[in-house]
């Protein structure tokens, strides 16, 4: 494979690479085929940032709350078994 | 999300509850209820299943704190006591899906918005590209509107990504204890996070854009 930095990739492709090149999981040479395509692609780096968006998102979802009269009857259990 | 402090109080939770500590357990609940419930969901078809697994979960763990000898960190007994118990639910209930979902290889976004391979010039690249979101973190991404939506996304999911997904970016794991507690490959879990995460953000996608293809 060349890394000469020439963009060879296609942005169809790109979508199904934006995980491991999120995750760096990555080759360096697969990665420097990204980032040249990246370089040059506005529209997959519109994508990348979403792709980030997406998963900052992802950590805001609220908590469910926990019913206090569970932690009550998991705390019978405890002290039953003393 | 949660922040993952080290488990340097692990080896005395294994002690304390031994010792019938009473706060102690009070603590383990408290830290770890509203991440168990929300993985108990992914197989369970109401709440109120969800939260009868979590406490057969809390119960279980009571039974059998003797025998965990600490090869795994403590979080990591506790979510696969879990996950066990919530996989045979499903089952019984007859809920349960092939756990491996990798077979079909759906695209992340849909074909025709590229340009086709024969295309002259730019063959695979974008003919219908994405729209900014804008940049402000606090944008309408977190919205309540967005954040329910992203939530009805997960739940669409078939439910090895939705665990994945639930484990990786809702609570924030990192990838080594996800594939531990699911017990799947990193290779698996990369898969099956991609699919996930490529599913929501078409969602929120599809959500300020709903004319899209």
């Amino acid at each position: 494979m060349t890394t000469t930095g020439v963009d060879d990739l296609a942005c169809k492709d790109f979508v199904e690479l934006v995980t491991e090149y999120l995750e760096g999981t990555m080759s360096a040479s697969e990665r420097a085929r990204v980032d040249a395509h990246l370089a040059g692609c506005s529209f997959c780096t519109t994508y990348l940032d979403q792709m980030r968006q997406t998963i900052a998102t992802l950590g805001h979802l609220p908590a469910s709350t926990v019913d206090p009269k569970a932690l009550d009857a998991l705390l019978g259990a405890f002290r039953a078994k003393r | 999300m949660n922040s993952a402090r080290p488990g340097d109080e692990e080896p005395t939770f294994k002690r304390a509850l031994e010792d019938r500590d009473e706060r102690a357990f009070v603590e383990l609940v408290t830290r770890y209820q509203s991440q168990l419930l929300r993985l108990a969901l992914v197989h369970c078809r109401s709440y109120a299943v969800a939260e009868e697994v979590v406490q057969e979960t809390w119960l279980g763990v009571l039974r059998g704190i003797e025998r965990f000898e600490g090869r795994s960190s403590f979080k990591t007994w506790l979510f696969r006591i879990l996950v066990n118990r919530a996989r045979t639910r499903s089952e019984i209930e007859g809920r349960s899906v092939p756990f491996s979902t990798l077979a079909t290889d759906e695209p992340s976004v849909p074909a025709d918005r590229f340009l086709g391979p024969d295309h002259p010039e730019w063959p695979g690249h974008w003919s219908v590209p994405p729209q900014s979101w804008g940049s402000s973190p606090e944008s309408e991404l977190l919205s309540k509107e967005t954040l329910e939506l992203v939530d009805q996304a997960i739940a669409a999911l078939p439910p090895a990504q939705r665990e994945t997904i639930t484990l990786r970016d809702v609570e924030g794991w990192s990838s080594d204890e996800v594939c531990n507690v699911l017990g799947i490959s990193e290779t698996n879990q990369r898969v099956l996070l991609h699919r996930a995460r490529a599913k929501v953000r078409a969602a929120i996608e599809r959500h300020f854009d709903p004319d899209l293809p």
